[in-house]
């Protein structure tokens, strides 16, 4: 790509000049982000879980900005239907404290909030150094459509499918396994 | 058979002998003591076909090589001349009448077979000695014989005078092979071969660069081995073996190849008239010393060890005055006479139940328990004193012609003041050895006292060996006239001038010796005997083995050797404290060398590796501090290494796509 | 759209799941981190492959996968704290320090480790 092209398509495009999905894609991102970090900082675990609804539910909303119609659906049914409702119910057989727990947070927080601020910044920096003059063309049919999706998955991707089907029927006889109460040894 | 085969042979029987008694010694206790005799009997009646094939002319060459050796080949090869074909029979004979003499000597001992396939393979290595023609092979016999005396000299091992003595045998023995070592690859590298014959005719044609380097370094070799002055102390201390040992190494392996090495490579050694001179004063001192020495001992076996290394010392004389034809004269004679001294003198302690001249001469009528002892004892005396016409006149008389001609420059192979040394030290020993001689005879059967104990006949093994040694002890003297033709043909007939000489001295010491036994006996009152050993009635072997236990009695005043060594007994009776000597020169240096290494060992060379050991400790101290547990914790540490590698890898990326 | 957003919405996703990973005490909020990167992931899978428009859709299924794939692993690592909550009645996670390096015999406990035990 030559630099006389590059100029003309952030000419084309404008930099300082948002079209109205990419300020929908910031807001929602803001929002997404927000969520995230109470949702990995309150002090609350059932607000925790909450919170990380909001989080998933925004980025569906991503997806669907992203013309990925399929994955947006499957994300809400899947993570904010089935993942989440788990993980309070892990809480509640955990009997996890309703209100503010003072520690919810270990000693490793001073290190952890280092690592994380270094891993944002290393990565921020590569992925604005490596797409500053990239745009993604969101003109014509939507790329994730559910009849796309469907095309695809069961043309070329069947056989991963298929196999995918096995793991979770694995996951599934190995998480009754774990969770089922051994009577003898509590004999 | 080819005489090559046969004298291939000889070497190779008592060496197989010895292999199948050391493998069916558990097993098959009856074929021990035929698998001992037998074929080192056949061994002596090859050897003496040999002999009789060669017949004293011209020597029998034969090599094969087995394999390259480099730029130095080394062959098995023989060289077989009436030196070798005659020192062979006498091996092979002296062997047979040990190995027939043991099994009556050691009929009870438990350790006999080893015993006697050790005797096997020492005849076997010496015979190798004396047949190879090349001088690798010939190390290998010389080296066999060094171990195999370790073991033999040891056989009492449960004594520590018998560990030490064979381990200061086998170290002084090595002291000397080292430079011997050395010597020869001097010798090989200077002829460019280790063949005998090819080293004589590199002499011959002056190619060899350090005659004298080589020759003293060879020496050195030969004084340890042929227990000649300084290297002579093992030998006495080697009385501490079985009796038929002593008679082995005495008078037909171990000492002997000393001197018959020298013999073999006689002109190596007379191209430099250093080392003859070296080795003149070396007889000289050795010849002398142990004369002195021989005069003082209470021990029999070491009176007659000291003997044997006057005796070594007169071939050694001869040597040097550059005949060999005597020095292997007086080899031949004296082994004959030697190995039934010490024989006859196994019998005498077996007897007298002790092994202490002073305990002897304090009972009375052993001579009559043991005839057979006392006769070819007296017989082997007469030769030992050099009395005519016993064997060892005209072997002696044979050395000190030589002397006598080389001083008055008749024969110019070495200088003439090795042949005035050799000729004085000569008759002085002569006078010396005629009053041990019979010092030893009279404090052993003419002792006063109470009867010896009487034990029985000895066994027939014992016996028959000792009169078919007296024998050649009485008339192997005789053969001079033919034996010119074996040697080099320089006549060994004996002159006026020495044998008056020598028999006159011999005559002198004998009878100032015994008027001075006369005098003392006459003025001691006859004492209590003295202390016996536990078991009198036991075999023989184990009467030695007990003996070796015994306290010596006190000084006896009846000793004619005091009287007549005066202030000098002493320091005689002690070997001129050669001993402390070496204590002083070699064993505390060792010994300080060693702490120093020990010290630097423990604490210099132990930092560094307990430092290696802490500092790992210490590093391993701080890794298990790490080891919390908190999975958090490693997990942490695991990404921000990712994160620091992720960022190194961008910038350096950056860094390369900007360059 | 320009790609960045996406991208850099995708990065602080990741690095915040990162800090819930590392700063949370109670096993169930770990894996709600967890959940997070995850979902950064997802969120980068499927805007490069609407950037890239892949014909075969490989982003879009790969991000399926991955659901389906984060689903088992929730209901796995659930069933895994429960049972550690069972025997051992909490679910803390720097609390099962079984890999610990154990003092040896003798040896006196340090004075961490004296602190750890009163709490």
């Amino acid at each position: 790509m030559t630099l006389a092209a590059e100029a003309a398509r952030t000419a084309a495009h404008g930099f300082l000049s948002p079209t109205g999905v990419e300020v929908a894609f910031l807001l929602v991102g803001l929002a997404t982000l927000g969520a995230a970090l109470l949702t990995v900082t309150t002090r609350q675990l059932v607000h925790a879980a909450l919170w990380l609804v909001v989080a998933l539910g925004g980025l569906a909303v991503e997806y669907l900005l992203l013309t990925a119609e399929f994955i947006a659906w499957v994300q809400v049914l899947i993570y904010v239907g089935s993942v989440v409702v788990l993980l309070l119910f892990g809480l509640m057989l955990t009997k996890a404290p309703v209100g503010r727990s003072p520690d919810a947070d270990s000693g490793n927080r001073p290190v952890a909030l280092a690592v994380a601020l270094a891993a944002a910044a290393a990565l921020v920096w590569v992925v604005v150094d490596a797409f500053r003059t990239t745009w993604i063309d969101l003109d014509g049919p939507a790329q994730g459509s559910t009849d796309v999706m469907g095309q695809i998955l069961f043309q070329h991707w069947v056989l991963p499918f298929e196999a995918l089907s096995v793991l979770l029927l694995a996951a599934l006889v190995g998480a009754i396994v774990l969770s089922r109460k051994k009577k003898e040894d509590e004999s | 058979m080819t005489t090559t085969t046969l004298a291939v042979l000889v070497p190779l029987l008592p060496f197989l002998g010895s292999a199948a008694g050391l493998l069916l010694g558990r097993t098959a206790p009856g074929f021990v003591r035929p698998l001992a005799v037998l074929p080192t009997l056949a061994a002596a009646v090859l050897a003496a076909v040999v002999a009789a094939r060669q017949g004293g002319g011209k020597a029998i060459d034969a090599a094969t090589q087995l394999t390259p050796t480099g730029s130095v080949p080394i062959d098995l090869s023989l060289h077989i001349d009436g030196f070798a074909a005659l020192v062979a029979v006498l091996v092979g004979v002296i062997a047979t009448c040990v190995q027939i003499y043991s099994t009556g000597y050691l009929r009870d001992d438990p350790r006999y077979p080893s015993y006697a396939a050790l005797v096997s393979l020492f005849t076997s290595a010496m015979l190798v000695v004396v047949y190879s023609g090349d001088l690798m092979v010939l190390l290998v016999g010389w080296e066999i014989m060094g171990i195999c005396s370790y073991f033999l000299v040891g056989h009492y091992w449960e004594t520590p005078e018998a560990r030490s003595a064979s381990l200061k045998a086998f170290l002084v023995t090595k002291l000397g092979d080292v430079p011997f070592l050395i010597g020869l690859f001097a010798l090989g590298a200077d002829a460019g071969t280790f063949r005998i014959t090819g080293v004589l005719g590199a002499v011959a044609s002056g190619g060899i660069d350090h005659p004298t380097l080589v020759a003293l370094l060879l020496l050195a070799g030969v004084a340890g081995k042929s227990a000649q002055f300084p290297l002579h102390t093992w030998l006495p201390d080697a009385m501490a073996g079985p009796t038929p040992v002593s008679a082995l190494i005495h008078a037909a392996t171990m000492v002997a190849a000393g001197i018959y090495f020298v013999a073999r490579l006689l002109p190596v050694f007379a191209a430099s008239a250093a080392a003859m001179t070296v080795l003149a004063v070396m007889a000289a001192i050795t010849m002398v010393g142990s004369g002195l020495a021989a005069l003082a001992q209470d021990d029999i076996k070491r009176v007659l060890a000291y003997s044997t290394i006057g005796q070594l010392g007169y071939m050694a004389g001869a040597l040097a005055v550059g005949d060999r034809g005597a020095a292997v004269f007086h080899l031949l004679s004296h082994a004959a006479f030697k190995a039934l001294l010490f024989l006859a003198a196994g019998a005498v302690i077996h007897a007298a139940g002790t092994n202490s001249l002073t305990a002897m001469s304090r009972m009375s009528g052993l001579a009559k328990r043991i005839p057979d002892a006392y006769w070819t004892m007296t017989v082997a005396l007469l030769a030992l004193a050099a009395v005519p016409p016993f064997a060892g006149f005209f072997s002696k008389e044979a050395v000190l012609v030589a002397a006598e001609h080389t001083a008055l420059g008749e024969r110019d192979v070495a200088p003439a003041g090795a042949g005035w040394i050799v000729l004085v030290a000569g008759l002085l020993t002569a006078l010396l050895t005629a009053a041990y001689a019979l010092r030893l005879w009279l404090r052993t059967f003419r002792g006063r006292g109470p009867e010896a104990p009487d034990h029985g006949r000895q066994p027939i093994a014992m016996t028959s060996v000792l009169w078919v040694l007296a024998i050649p002890s009485l008339g192997f003297g005789l053969t001079v006239t033919h034996l010119d033709d074996w040697f080099d043909g320089h006549p060994l007939t004996p002159t006026l001038t020495t044998a008056v000489l020598g028999t006159g001295l011999a005559a002198a010491g004998a009878v100032i010796t015994y008027a001075v036994w006369r005098t003392l006996a006459a003025r001691t009152p006859v004492t209590a005997p003295v202390p016996h050993v536990a078991h009198p009635d036991a075999e023989a072997g184990q009467v030695e083995a007990e003996a070796l236990h015994l306290p010596h009695p006190a000084e006896d005043p009846a000793d004619p050797g005091r009287a007549l060594l005066g202030p000098l007994h002493g320091a005689a009776a002690d070997g001129f404290h050669l001993d402390a000597v070496y204590r002083t020169a070699f064993v505390r240096p060792v010994l300080a060398a060693a702490s120093l290494v020990r010290f630097l060992d423990r604490e210099v060379v132990d930092t560094y590796v307990s430092a290696a050991g802490n500092s790992a400790k210490g590093l391993g101290w701080l890794v298990r501090r790490a080891q919390t547990g908190n999975v958090q914790t490693y997990l942490s540490a695991l990404l921000a290494g990712s994160v620091v590698l992720a960022i190194v890898a961008v910038a350096l990326a950056n860094a390369v796509a900007g360059a | 759209m320009h790609l960045a957003y996406p991208a850099v919405l995708a990065a602080l996703l990741f690095a915040v799941g990162l800090y819930g990973v590392l700063a949370r005490r109670n096993a169930i909020l770990v894996l709600m981190s967890v959940e997070l990167m995850l979902n950064a992931v997802n969120l980068n899978l499927v805007a490069f492959d609407v950037w890239l428009r892949d014909t075969l859709h490989a982003g879009q299924a790969l991000t399926l996968f991955t659901i389906a794939i984060a689903a088992a692993e929730i209901g796995i690592g659930l069933s895994i704290v429960l049972m550690v909550h069972r025997n051992r009645g909490t679910s803390d996670i720097d609390r099962l320090r079984d890999t610990k390096e154990q003092p040896a015999a003798g040896e006196q406990p340090s004075a961490e480790e004296k602190a750890e035990a009163a709490a």
